[in-house]
């Protein structure tokens, strides 16, 4: 292995200098605050896990996982996704919390990557968990959240794309007799691959009204009605969708929602409604999130939960919010005045001024003490 | 909302061809002045509200993955290559022809196998799937050098007629998959241009259902270099 330079720094991770950092604190309060008016409360979570438990218990494929070991020889990751270190802290340390919980993160989640030299491998995500609830409500609420707090942080227009991954599977069962059948076309809509899915249908399927119905799958609905899934008998989960649906309509959101059946969201573990959302002028999902109703019973406290997860790097390139930088005074001091400056500086702070202390050593200061653009206050010899 | 063109990316050469004269044929009017031994990059057709790049063809998905291009069009082989998280969005049944191994006729199993290919993923995944290790060699081009020169026992590479193997003394051994060009989009414009792409990806839809008949082994005169 080559030695790296000293400026280096391990693959897909990288330095937020000021004013990148300055936007990330500003996007995340802005997220927060939106997070509070729900009453989402902030957690923290350790950086490192168990494999065994949230390791395992993620979405994320093994050979994404950044793994090491303990002193006792157990393999930890870094935190692959936040939702399991949640469910995990829910199902020991909040046991006894009313239901139902409602939590908020900022934090990194680390994903190994195998190629492609510049992808991040540290993602900085903000979203929310909202444990114990199993109605349609629980759904708006996180999907209208979700909208708040995009639009809070001024992004350009967006879009969320609603499926529900229950319906999906109890269509396609009821359609194909063959598991392998469903499990393979369930792969290609998961992988985004449509011709497959197309050409999978074409190959297996004879029946005329029967294909029409499958490729019908593939087209993104206003309402989820005029979906294939609501062609036959309706079930509990139909149901759940349209109450979700009809409320997030009466909500005004029928502009930004659409129904799209063959969503499987990016997470194995979800059971319901999962979504998406895409704003303009960026190429990649800006969040995406669904409910979760059987993640909680592998820590053992079976609950259902909902929640999303926000992609703050794609906020940052869509969101027009402007942190200036605040502006300052200087304070120079000569060295016989340092107390008087010190205490001058610190006046001045409790007013709520940005005071910086300078000292001058030279008389060369004049014309830096002129200009324009820099609030001065001299304390020395007048 | 202004309906924004879709931007296309297309690949030079021979699927650009067919996938122009699939698009005339489904009633989108492109000039005919517009074809890839132009020196123009670009060409927009504000009447049908597309815009058209081309890019080399192992390109196309990357463009479309950053979203800088809603569309492309790509043959299977760069997207099982490429692995890009695009969607793929219909089947054109344009350009077919297949990934096939190849070696010397006189081909055995060797003690140290080498495979020279310039799609080692794909080389890699097959050989993998088969329980066969071996040594993938990646070349950028002239892979049917590779058994005459001894470099490798094997290659895996795209076939069309067969013309350049024959010509290079090399059959067919394994097929691994068969190819076609396929349109593919980009993840946030299949949602934010949805009913855009849903039309233009339906059009054409019609046009390839129709032309089934195509014998997908007429001759070509080039074979992919």
């Amino acid at each position: 292995m080559v030695r790296p330079q000293s400026f280096e720094k391990p693959t897909g991770f990288r330095d937020f200098t000021p004013p990148f950092a300055r936007k990330k604190r500003l996007l995340e309060e802005r997220l927060q605050r939106q997070f509070s008016k729900w009453g989402y409360q902030e957690i923290l979570t350790p950086t490192l896990e168990f494999y065994d438990t949230v390791g395992s218990a993620s979405a994320v494929a093994e050979q994404r996982m950044f793994k090491c070991m303990d002193r006792e020889g157990n393999t930890l990751v870094l935190k692959p996704d936040q939702t399991a270190p949640i469910a995990r802290v829910v199902a020991s340390l909040l046991k006894e919390e009313p239901l139902p919980i409602r939590l908020s993160y900022h934090s990194s989640v680390f994903r190994a990557q195998e190629s492609e030299t510049g992808r991040k491998a540290e993602l900085l995500q903000s979203g929310i968990e909202l444990i114990g609830l199993a109605g349609p409500e629980a759904d708006v609420e996180v999907i209208r959240l979700a909208m708040e707090a995009v639009r809070a942080c001024e992004s350009t227009p967006f879009q969320i794309a609603i499926g529900h991954i229950g319906l999906l599977d109890t269509w396609l069962k009821e359609r194909i007799e063959q598991n392998e059948q469903v499990i393979a076309l369930k792969q290609a809509l998961e992988q985004r691959n449509l011709a497959g899915y197309q050409q999978y249908v074409e190959q297996w399927i004879n029946d005329q009204k029967l294909k029409d119905e499958l490729l019908a799958l593939l087209r993104v609905r206003k309402h989820p009605q005029e979906s294939p899934f609501f062609q036959g008998s309706l079930q509990t989960d139909h149901q759940h969708l349209l109450d979700a649906w009809e409320l997030l309509m009466a909500l005004g959101e029928a502009e930004s929602i659409v129904f799209d059946p063959s969503l499987t969201g990016n997470v194995g573990y979800y059971t319901g409604i999962v979504f998406e959302a895409y704003a303009a002028d960026s190429g990649f999902p800006l969040l995406s999130g669904g409910r979760y109703d059987q993640l909680l019973s592998s820590f053992k406290r079976p609950l259902p939960a909902t929640g999303f997860a926000l992609q703050l790097d794609r906020l940052l390139e869509v969101s027009s919010l402007q942190e200036v930088e605040p502006s300052s005074t200087w304070v120079y001091y000569e060295q016989a005045y340092k107390q008087k400056a010190f205490l001058v500086a610190q006046e001045m702070r409790e007013q709520g001024n940005v005071v910086i202390l300078k000292r001058v050593d030279s008389i060369l200061v004049d014309q830096e003490i002129d200009r324009d653009d820099l609030h001065v206050i001299y304390i020395g010899k007048e | 909302m202004a309906v924004e063109p879709l931007t296309i990316a297309m690949p030079k050469g021979r699927i650009f061809e067919e996938a122009l004269d699939l698009m005339r044929r489904s009633g989108f009017a492109i000039p005919d002045e517009f074809a890839s031994d132009s020196r123009k990059l670009t060409v927009t057709l504000p009447e049908a509200g597309l815009q058209f790049f081309l890019a080399k063809p192992m390109d196309v998905a990357i463009y479309v993955e950053y979203g800088v291009a809603d569309l492309g069009v790509v043959g299977k082989d760069v997207l099982l290559e490429e692995q890009r998280d695009v969607y793929e969005l219909l089947d054109l049944r344009i350009s077919p022809c297949k990934m096939a191994v190849a070696g010397l006729p006189s081909w055995k199993p060797a003690p140290n196998p080498r495979v020279a290919t310039k799609y080692p993923v794909i080389a890699e995944n097959y050989f993998k799937s088969r329980g066969e290790q071996v040594e993938v060699i990646k070349m950028n081009g002239s892979i049917e050098l590779a058994p005459i020169v001894g470099l490798a026992d094997r290659i895996v590479d795209i076939v069309s007629t067969g013309q350049t193997l024959r010509e290079n003394g090399l059959v067919e051994l394994e097929e691994i998959v068969s190819v076609t060009s396929r349109l593919i989009g980009n993840r946030a414009s299949y949602r934010m241009k949805n009913t855009q792409i849903q039309k233009l990806s339906d059009r054409l839809a019609e046009v390839v259902q129709g032309s089934e008949t195509i014998d997908p082994n007429r001759e070509r005169s080039t074979v992919d270099s």
